[in-house]
């Protein structure tokens, strides 16, 4: 089947059989390996992308349903060479041990950060409870999604301040 | 891991979904979130030949209307968890939505697919027992409603026919004082419950009216506790009556021994979850 998928803000198309999963046409069809297959059964959360900007699990999606819509995994964190706010924190806040979990805690996070720019401790434990860090980093993890919440609304601060003036 | 093959069908309308079912009867398995179908198509526990994706119908409205809260099946967990309308009348639905599995898989699964899915371990089911809903089902050859009880016939089986499909959730608006609550015991977020309660309460001048008590992952499928509730009924809400309903509830129950527990020890668990979600269901209703 044809279909055609948005992917980090470009459309790609493949011609998949329908139950090739979204992490497989991910990483296959349009060889990004960022995104990481951890259990396979939903329950780690490694293999999380944005689905229409919303966190999924993309090891329980079939690619065939993507067709059509908008799919972030984390190559399209970056932001014309730069590193997005959110892997800034990870790098300074070491956010990461071994990185398996990274690119699917990164976006989580970031859709945290987009509906609730200053979360709590508890709100960002909440957000990533559906993502297993097996070295346990889960501190740093939780701190770095904090700092990058205040490094985006510090840059929109500006952004707004130096329109101002 | 990969499903079996099969052939994918996106109809654009609820009449071409239910066209499609017709036609391929036992072979056609519909797709709505996903977040049950596929775990076990990837485990070959289910093999269709084609799967009729749903999942963009706009079948997911939650409104109010009249005595009724009319929830379409498509509506997901997310969705419910963050409904005002929900928040404020439905304190049961608002406590179970943010214990269904974890904030991912929310995004993603649906309240219909869930009930139709039938997991005696899955929490709407209870839900719904307790408020004593029912369900509007569909296909080509028209419309039926069911109560919940009818609905949910046993482990991964329910009522519906291989053509039909389930369309939207109807509950009842609970009037006067009440209150409900959702509590689950899971070893962690995302694990099927080791044991869960939905208690639903209402009063009638000081003493209960209706009373809902039903017991998820205790059985072969969701369990309505229909002796405890019985005993409450026309009750002082007392903690003896309470702890009686608790008894029975955990009477009712028929748990097995496996890697959450024993037993005896899940069995116990459902008494004394009975006991504190009446008792939160009385504060919450003493407190509107």
């Amino acid at each position: 089947m044809e279909i055609t998928v948005k992917v980090n803000g470009a459309d790609r198309t493949a011609d998949v059989e329908p139950r090739m999963l979204l992490a497989h046409l991910i990483r296959e069809e349009f060889a990004l390996t960022g995104t990481h297959i951890g259990c396979d059964t939903t329950s780690c959360g490694a293999c999380t992308v944005l689905l229409d900007g919303r966190p999924v699990k993309s090891c329980t999606v079939f690619g065939v349903q993507a067709d059509g819509r908008e799919v972030t995994t984390v190559e399209g964190l970056l932001q014309g060479g730069q590193l997005h706010p959110i892997q800034a924190a990870f790098k300074e806040e070491h956010g990461l041990q071994c990185g398996f979990c990274t690119p699917g805690m990164m976006l989580t996070g970031s859709a945290l950060l987009e509906e609730n720019p200053n979360p709590t401790d508890d709100e960002v434990r909440w957000a990533i409870s559906g993502q297993i860090c097996r070295c346990t980093g889960y501190m740093n993890i939780v701190k770095a999604i904090q700092a990058a919440g205040k490094a985006m609304s510090e840059t929109s601060e500006d952004a707004a301040a130096s329109v101002a003036s | 891991m990969l499903p079996s093959r099969f052939e994918y069908h996106r109809p654009e309308s609820l009449e071409e979904a239910f066209q499609l079912l017709s036609q391929y009867g036992d072979d056609a398995k519909v797709l709505a979130g996903g977040q049950s179908l596929i775990p076990v198509m990837k485990l070959r526990l289910a093999t269709p030949g084609h799967i009729v994706d749903i999942s963009r119908l706009t079948l997911d409205q939650i409104a109010e209307s009249g005595d009724t809260l009319t929830v379409g099946a498509l509506a997901r967990h997310r969705d419910v968890e963050r409904s005002d309308v929900i928040k404020s009348g439905y304190p049961l639905m608002a406590t179970a939505a943010p214990l269904i599995s974890d904030p991912v898989v929310r995004n993603l699964g649906t309240i219909g697919g869930s009930l139709c899915h039938a997991d005696p371990a899955g929490d709407w089911g209870s839900v719904m027992l307790a408020l004593g809903a029912s369900v509007v089902i569909g296909s080509s050859r028209g419309e039926r409603e069911l109560p919940i009880t009818e609905f949910l016939v046993d482990t991964f089986t329910t009522a519906l026919e291989p053509d039909e499909i389930l369309t939207q959730i109807k509950v009842p608006k609970a009037s006067g004082s009440f209150g409900g609550t959702y509590l689950k015991l899971e070893r962690k977020v995302g694990d099927f419950a080791t044991v869960a309660v939905a208690t639903h309460l209402s009063l009638s001048s000081g003493t209960i009216g209706r009373a809902g008590i039903s017991l998820t992952a205790v059985g072969s499928k969701n369990i309505q506790a229909t002796d405890a509730e019985a005993s409450l009924a026309g009750a002082e809400p007392t903690d003896d009556a309470f702890a009686e309903a608790g008894r029975l509830a955990a009477e009712a129950s028929s748990p097995v021994t496996d890697v959450r527990g024993s037993e005896a020890y899940k069995r116990h668990v459902v008494g004394v979850y009975v006991q504190r979600g009446l008792a939160r269901a009385l504060e919450l209703a003493r407190a509107a």
